[in-house]
């Protein structure tokens, strides 16, 4: 007989009853899920990210399977901030979901006015502000990869959303020294990391004897991807432990969940385990919940960066 | 509640049957009541490869016909081709295999209120759909004639018991080794003005639908397609599949074929921008 798990964790001055959220992305607004599973049962909903115009994205194909992985090039479709907070918010929030909004934008300044037209939307839990998206043109916006540019867009959501609203920035393991690019962005105001966003790869089909996907990289995500977001988690937070990350990367189980924690992960995102398994977050999360009791711990965050302390 | 997937339901089924035809497998699916939703046009989504398999994504199928009757329940008909590696899983399958499945998914093909002359155009196991879509057709008092086509015979699906609902069915093979030579648009046109087709509905490679559209263009005949494009979660959360589609305003919307599709109206697809991205949005 164990006693019952407190899950609950908090990113910012967010409080969410269970770690586990969906993966920007992964999860579109979340009303294809919610067939599947009631939305509040999670601890967070994370929106596909979303820019400021309305976007076409990236030309098929879009997707290659690859070993205990895929590829995508979505490259950022979507329907427009001002389409998004009037459509998809308010249907969320009805559904009693705790949502945190995911941002991307081109330049400094788009993030800065995603963030002004957030500022006086009530209900949000946080907003992730994707700095990492690796399906873009130009891979010189990838901020994430550049910490200068890092620290600008943050700075600049900071200054736009006030105090109150946690802002969690999401980093690209595709870096020299990311420890140092964390760094940068706490002190331009994040009060939370996302960790891991895709690994930037290509598939090149020996058919046709070309890059398979239409946009020719693609963002590497599943099992495949796990062992390099327990690194960066664990890396970012013997760096800087006050910081909460929300980790992602390949989770697919409760066992994969807690590795993510035991690292240094405050929340779990899910992502690509979902395309395979609409009811996977359920899953992770009520396997989460005994093996943490199996170990004894009373808390979900008794476990967190647990595999930083000496024995 | 949820307006996307309505119908959808996550469950372990039985394999309770699997043999080959031709060039394709049979797959016979105890399922349950999840036949009751279940529509022509409709697919299904399957986990393949077991729990150890480096395969995470799910395969979409088209259901091919669903039956319930008293002795057995609700069954699920799939045809299947043995070509990637979570095909080949799901064809190995033996009787008696349990298997995680998400259906029913997609749009369905639109049954006309009042009886009219329906042509119906398969191209290799996209024909399997098809003869489900005949019987109803038919119950509601359509004639049917249905085009098969494929590259050689033993891809021509076109099943005995499947053929009661049928008008008259031709075949097509590109080497001549089953039915006419030539593709299943030879001779199009001429047959929709002998018949005096009012709608034709097609479900096959993305080529021959974009070959049915461009040839009805300027007639007063509907086209309903079931494309077909990778996916890789098939509930609309993941992005992969989308097409080109015209909006009433003439702009451009890359849409879902898992969500608005597979059945999607042939004159609505951009098939010209089918890899590229649209112009920009205004």
């Amino acid at each position: 007989m164990t006693l019952p798990v407190d899950l609950s964790t908090t990113l910012g001055n967010a409080w969410f009853p269970t770690p586990i959220f969906t993966a920007s992305g992964c999860a579109s607004s979340g009303r294809e899920l919610a067939q599947f599973f009631p939305l509040n049962d999670i601890g967070a909903v994370v929106t596909k990210s979303v820019m400021n115009k309305p976007r076409h994205g990236r030309p098929t194909p879009r997707m290659a399977e690859t070993p205990s992985g895929m590829l995508n090039s979505i490259g950022l479709q979507g329907p427009g901030i001002d389409a998004f907070l009037a459509k998809d918010v308010p249907w969320l929030l009805e559904q009693k979901a705790r949502v945190i909004v995911s941002i991307a934008g081109e330049t400094v300044e788009e993030y800065s006015t995603l963030a002004r037209k957030l500022r006086s939307v009530s209900g949000i839990s946080a907003v992730e502000v994707n700095i990492s998206c690796p399906n873009v043109e130009n891979r010189g916006m990838v901020f994430a990869c550049d910490p200068d540019a890092s620290r600008r867009v943050i700075d600049g959501v900071r200054k736009t959303i006030g105090g109150d609203l946690p802002i969690i920035a999401k980093l690209s393991p595709d870096v020299t020294d990311l420890p140092a690019i964390a760094r940068g962005v706490v002190e331009a105001g994040a009060d939370a990391l996302a960790l891991i966003n895709t690994v930037l790869g290509m598939v090149i089909n020996i058919d046709s004897m070309r890059p398979h996907l239409g946009g020719k990289t693609g963002g590497l995500s599943g099992p495949a991807i796990r062992p390099v977001a327990v690194r960066a988690i664990y890396q970012v937070h013997a760096a800087l432990p006050k910081v909460p990350i929300l980790g992602m990367g390949g989770v697919s189980s409760g066992r994969d969940a807690l590795e993510l924690i035991l690292a240094g992960a405050s929340g779990v995102s899910v992502g690509t385990a979902s395309f395979g398994n609409p009811t996977a977050l359920i899953k992770i999360q009520n396997e989460l919940r005994d093996l943490l009791a199996a170990r004894g711990f009373t808390t979900m965050q008794q476990a967190v960066g647990f595999a930083h302390r000496d024995v | 509640m949820a307006t996307i997937n309505r119908s959808a339901q996550q469950q372990i089924v039985t394999v309770v049957g699997n043999k080959r035809v031709g060039a394709y497998h049979q797959i016979l699916l105890h399922v349950g009541e999840i036949v009751k939703n279940c529509r022509p046009g409709n697919f299904v989504a399957i986990s393949v490869g077991g729990e150890s398999s480096k395969m995470v994504l799910r395969r979409a199928f088209a259901i091919s016909r669903v039956s319930d009757s008293s002795q057995y329940g609700g069954t699920m008909e799939l045809i299947v081709a043995p070509h990637g590696s979570g095909s080949k899983w799901l064809c190995a399958q033996p009787e008696g295999t349990e298997i995680d499945i998400v259906a029913p998914l997609g749009t369905a093909f639109g049954i006309p209120t009042e009886s009219v002359n329906a042509l119906l155009i398969g191209g290799g196991y996209g024909s399997a759909p098809l003869f489900g879509l005949a019987d109803v057709l038919k119950s509601r008092g359509c004639k049917v004639d249905m085009l098969l086509g494929a590259s050689i015979g033993s891809k021509i699906y076109a099943p005995l018991e499947g053929k009661r609902s049928v008008n008259s069915l031709k075949i097509y093979t590109e080497d001549g080794s089953m039915g006419e030579t030539g593709r299943v648009t030879e001779s199009l046109l001429e047959i929709i003005e002998n018949r005096e087709i009012d709608i034709i509905y097609s479900c096959g490679p993305m080529g021959m639908l974009a070959a049915i559209t461009e040839l009805v263009s300027d007639l007063d005949v509907i086209h309903q397609c079931a494309v077909e494009e990778s996916m890789a979660c098939g509930i609309g959360i993941c992005m992969t599949c989308v097409l080109p589609v015209s909006n009433e305003d003439g702009s451009t919307s890359m849409l879902r074929s898992c969500i608005d599709g597979p059945v999607m109206e042939g004159e609505k697809v951009r098939w010209d921008l089918v890899g590229k991205i649209p112009e920009a949005h205004q």
